[in-house]
C-alpha cells in the first residue's frame, strides 16, 4: 500500500506536459466520444485479425484448386464433398484432415478468414507508409512555406494548388501504369504501391498545416521567441511544432484513410498487387467474378464490412482529434 | 484590377492544363514500352497471328500510321497542336476509332450522372446542414435523420454502390443491375419509354454518390451556420422584426453558403475520382468505365485523352466558380482575391 501511495505521489509530482495533455484528451473524449468510438472500431478490427491469425494458417489463403471453391462458411462441416449429404461429389485434396472454413472459401479456393488475416495488415501497411511519408514531407513544406513566406511559399502553394486541381486517382493511374511499364510489365509490389501513393499524399497535409502555421505565426509567444533571437528552425521545432502536434497527428490519421482509399481505388481498377490479399484486391476479385449477382454473400460481404469499419474508425479518430486540437470546432455543451 | 485578377486566374488555368498534358504525354513514353507490340501480342494470344517476317512490317506500319516513330519533341509539339483542335488521336486497342469518338460517346453519360447527383447532393446537404444548426427549425427531426449520413460520408462511394446493387437489384429485384439502359434497346431520346429506362438505370449509381457525400456538405454547412448565428447582424435582424424565414434564407443561409461554394470547387476532383469507381462497379458506360477498359487494354491514347478531358473539365469548372465567386460574396473584390 505504502509503495503504491509513494508511487502515486511520485507520479503526481512528475506530471509531464505530455501526460497533462493525455489527461486533457481523456477528459475531452468523455464529452465527445468520437475518439473512443473510433478507437473501439480499430480494436474490433485488431481482434478480428488476431482471431483470424490464430484460427487459420497463411497457406489457407493460397489459391487452391483442390479445395472446392465457393462454399459457405461452416463451423463443423469441412468441404461439402466430405459431408454425408453429398456422397457422390468428387473431392480431391492433399489434406489428410479436412479443414474447417469459418468464413467460407472464395471462388479462387482461398479461405476467406485466412485472406483477411494476411490482408488487413497489408492494407494498413500501404496506408501507413504513404501517410507517414506524406505527412512528414507535408509538415516540413508547410512550416517552410508558412514560416518563411515569400517566393518559397508562393512556389509551394502554386504547386499544391495546381496538383490538387487534378483528380488524384487519375495521376495515380498514370503513375502506376508508367511504373508497371518501366519494370517490364510486372505488377507493383505493395511497397511500390505505397510509394506511388506517397507521391501525392503530401498535398493535403501541406495545404492544411500551412494555414495553421500562418495563424500560429501571429501569436505573441512566437513573436517573442523570434525577437529574443531564436533562429527560424529553432522557433519552428521548439515553439510551433509542439503546439501543432495534435493537429498534425489528426492529419496523419486522415492521410492514412485517404491513402487506403487511393490504394483500394487503384486495386479495384485492376492496378494492384495480384499476389497480395489486401481489402482492395478482395473487392476487385469480387467484382471480377460477379459474386454479387451470383449470391456469394460470404465472399463479398466481409470485405465491405471490414473496409467500412476501418474507414469509420479512422474517420472518427481523426475527427475527434481534430476537434480536440482545434477548440473552435468543439461541440457545444 | 479585375483584368489583373482574371489574367492571373487564367494563367493558373493554363498552367494546370499544361502540367497535366505534359505529365500525361511524357510518362507513358519515357517508360520505353511499345504499345503496338503489346496490342499485337494480345491479339496473338487471342489467336490472331501472322508470320514472323510480316510481324515487324506490321509494327512498322502501325508506328508510321500513329506517328510513333518520330522524335519525342516533335510528337509532343504535334500532340499540343492536336489538343488545341481537340484532336485526341486514334485508339490503339480499337484501331479505326478516334479517341474523340470514344470519349464523346462516354462523356454525356458521365456528365449526366455526376453533374446531376453532385448538384442534388450539394443542394440537399447544404439545406439539411443549415436546418440542422438553425435554432428555430425542426432540429430534433434532422438530428435523427442526419447522423447516418455523417457516417456514410466516411465510406467510399463504390462500396455503398455494391451494397445498393445487392439490396435493390439482386435481393429485391426492383432496379436494373448494371449499364445505362437495357442491352436490347436502341438509344432513342424521343421515346419516353427509353428516357424512363435510362432514369431507372441511373438511379442506383446516383443514389450511391448522393448518400455517400451528403453528410460532407451537411457537416460543413452546419458548422458555418452555428458561427453565423453568433453574429451581431443576426440579432439585429431579429430585433428589426423580420420573419424567421426571411432571416434564415436572406441572412443566415446567404452568408453561410459561401465557404460551401469554395468547397464545391475544391472537392470536384474527388467527386470525379469517386465517380470513376462507381461507374466501374455499375458498368455504367461513362468515362470511368472507358478509363477502366483502356487501362485493361493498355490503350495509352484513350487514357491520355480521358485524363486530358477530365482535367480540362475540372479546370474550367473551377475557373467558372472562382470568377463568379466575387458576385456571390460582395465582400470579396477581385483585387483582394
Amino acid at each position: 500500500m505504502a509503495t503504491a501511495e509513494t508511487l502515486g505521489v511520485l507520479q503526481d509530482g512528475a506530471v509531464s506536459r505530455a501526460s497533462a495533455r493525455t489527461g486533457a484528451l481523456w477528459r475531452y473524449s468523455r464529452r465527445n466520444p468520437s475518439i473512443i468510438v473510433g478507437l473501439g472500431l480499430m480494436v474490433i478490427l485488431v481482434v478480428f485479425w488476431a482471431l483470424g491469425t490464430l484460427l487459420t494458417n497463411p497457406e489457407d489463403a493460397d489459391v487452391d484448386s483442390f479445395v472446392p471453391p465457393n462454399h459457405r462458411p461452416s463451423l463443423s462441416n469441412p468441404h461439402p464433398c466430405y459431408s454425408s449429404e453429398n456422397p457422390r461429389t468428387l473431392c480431391f485434396s492433399y489434406d489428410d484432415e479436412p479443414r474447417r472454413h469459418l468464413l467460407g472459401v472464395d471462388r479462387l479456393g482461398k479461405d476467406i478468414l485466412a485472406s483477411f488475416s494476411l490482408g488487413i495488415p497489408q492494407t494498413l501497411m500501404v496506408g501507413f507508409i504513404a501517410a507517414f511519408i506524406g505527412t512528414t514531407v507535408g509538415t516540413v513544406l508547410a512550416f517552410v512555406a508558412g514560416y518563411y513566406g515569400g517566393v518559397i511559399d508562393a512556389t509551394i502553394r502554386f504547386i499544391v494548388d495546381t496538383l490538387q486541381t487534378i483528380p488524384g486517382l487519375l495521376i495515380l493511374i498514370i503513375l502506376t501504369l508508367a511504373w508497371r511499364e518501366i519494370s517490364g510489365g510486372q505488377a507493383m509490389t505493395l511497397i511500390q504501391l505505397s510509394l506511388v501513393i506517397a507521391l501525392l499524399a503530401w498535398l493535403g497535409p501541406t495545404r492544411v498545416i500551412r494555414s495553421q502555421v500562418l495563424v500560429l505565426k501571429q501569436r505573441s509567444y512566437v513573436e517573442l521567441a523570434r525577437l529574443s533571437g531564436m533562429s527560424g528552425p529553432e522557433v519552428i521545432v521548439r515553439e510551433m511544432m509542439p503546439n501543432l502536434m495534435p493537429f498534425i497527428v489528426a492529419n496523419f490519421v486522415l492521410a492514412v484513410s485517404s491513402a487506403i482509399l487511393a490504394s483500394v481505388g487503384l486495386e479495384v481498377l485492376g492496378l494492384g498487387d495480384f499476389s497480395s490479399n489486401t481489402l482492395g484486391m478482395m473487392i476487385y476479385h469480387n467484382i471480377w467474378y460477379g459474386s454479387l449477382i451470383n449470391g456469394w454473400w460470404w465472399w463479398w460481404a466481409p470485405p465491405i464490412v471490414v473496409i467500412v469499419v476501418l474507414f469509420l474508425g479512422l474517420f472518427m479518430v481523426s475527427r475527434g482529434m481534430d476537434e480536440w486540437a482545434n477548440p473552435r470546432l468543439r461541440r457545444r455543451v | 484590377m479585375t483584368i489583373d485578377y482574371l489574367a492571373r486566374r487564367i494563367g493558373m488555368f493554363v498552367a494546370v492544363v499544361l502540367v497535366a498534358t505534359s505529365v500525361n504525354f511524357f510518362l507513358p513514353r519515357l517508360s520505353g514500352q511499345d504499345p503496338i507490340a503489346t496490342r499485337l501480342e494480345s491479339l496473338a494470344a487471342e489467336g490472331v497471328t501472322t508470320r514472323q517476317e510480316d510481324y515487324a512490317a506490321l509494327v512498322a506500319t502501325y508506328n508510321e500510321k500513329l506517328g510513333l516513330n518520330r522524335p519525342l519533341i516533335v510528337q509532343y509539339l504535334s500532340y499540343l497542336g492536336q489538343l488545341a483542335r481537340f484532336d485526341l488521336g486514334t485508339s490503339i486497342a480499337q484501331f479505326p476509332q478516334t479517341v474523340r469518338e470514344i470519349i464523346s460517346a462516354a462523356m454525356p453519360w458521365s456528365i449526366g450522372l455526376m453533374l446531376t447527383s453532385t448538384l442534388i447532393t450539394f443542394a440537399l446537404g447544404t439545406l439539411g446542414g443549415a436546418l440542422l444548426a438553425w435554432q428555430y427549425g425542426p432540429r430534433a427531426a434532422f438530428e435523427i435523420i442526419f447522423p447516418p449520413f455523417f457516417l456514410l460520408a466516411a465510406v467510399p462511394y463504390f462500396l455503398l454502390g455494391l451494397l445498393l446493387i445487392w439490396l435493390f437489384a439482386f435481393e429485391l429485384r426492383l432496379l436494373p443491375l448494371l449499364g445505362a439502359y437495357e442491352p436490347t434497346s436502341l438509344p432513342d431520346w424521343t421515346d419516353i419509354g427509353f428516357i424512363l429506362e435510362v432514369l431507372r438505370h441511373a438511379l442506383l449509381p446516383a443514389l450511391s454518390i448522393i448518400l455517400a457525400s451528403m453528410g460532407f456538405w451537411a457537416l460543413g454547412m452546419r458548422s458555418m451556420m452555428i458561427t453565423m448565428q453568433g453574429e451581431d447582424y443576426m440579432l439585429q435582424s431579429e430585433a428589426k422584426g423580420l420573419t424567421r424565414t426571411r432571416i434564415f434564407f436572406r441572412y443566415a443561409l446567404r452568408n453561410a453558403i459561401l465557404p460551401q461554394t469554395t468547397a464545391l470547387a475544391l472537392t470536384l476532383p474527388h467527386v470525379v475520382s469517386g465517380a470513376v469507381l462507381v461507374e466501374r462497379v455499375f458498368s455504367y458506360p461513362g468515362i470511368g468505365l472507358t478509363l477502366y477498359e483502356a487501362i485493361a487494354g493498355s490503350d495509352f491514347a484513350v487514357i491520355q485523352g480521358l485524363v486530358f478531358v477530365i482535367v480540362l473539365a475540372i479546370a474550367v469548372a473551377m475557373l467558372i466558380i472562382d470568377v463568379i465567386y466575387p458576385f456571390l460574396d460582395p465582400r470579396i473584390s477581385y483585387s483582394q482575391a
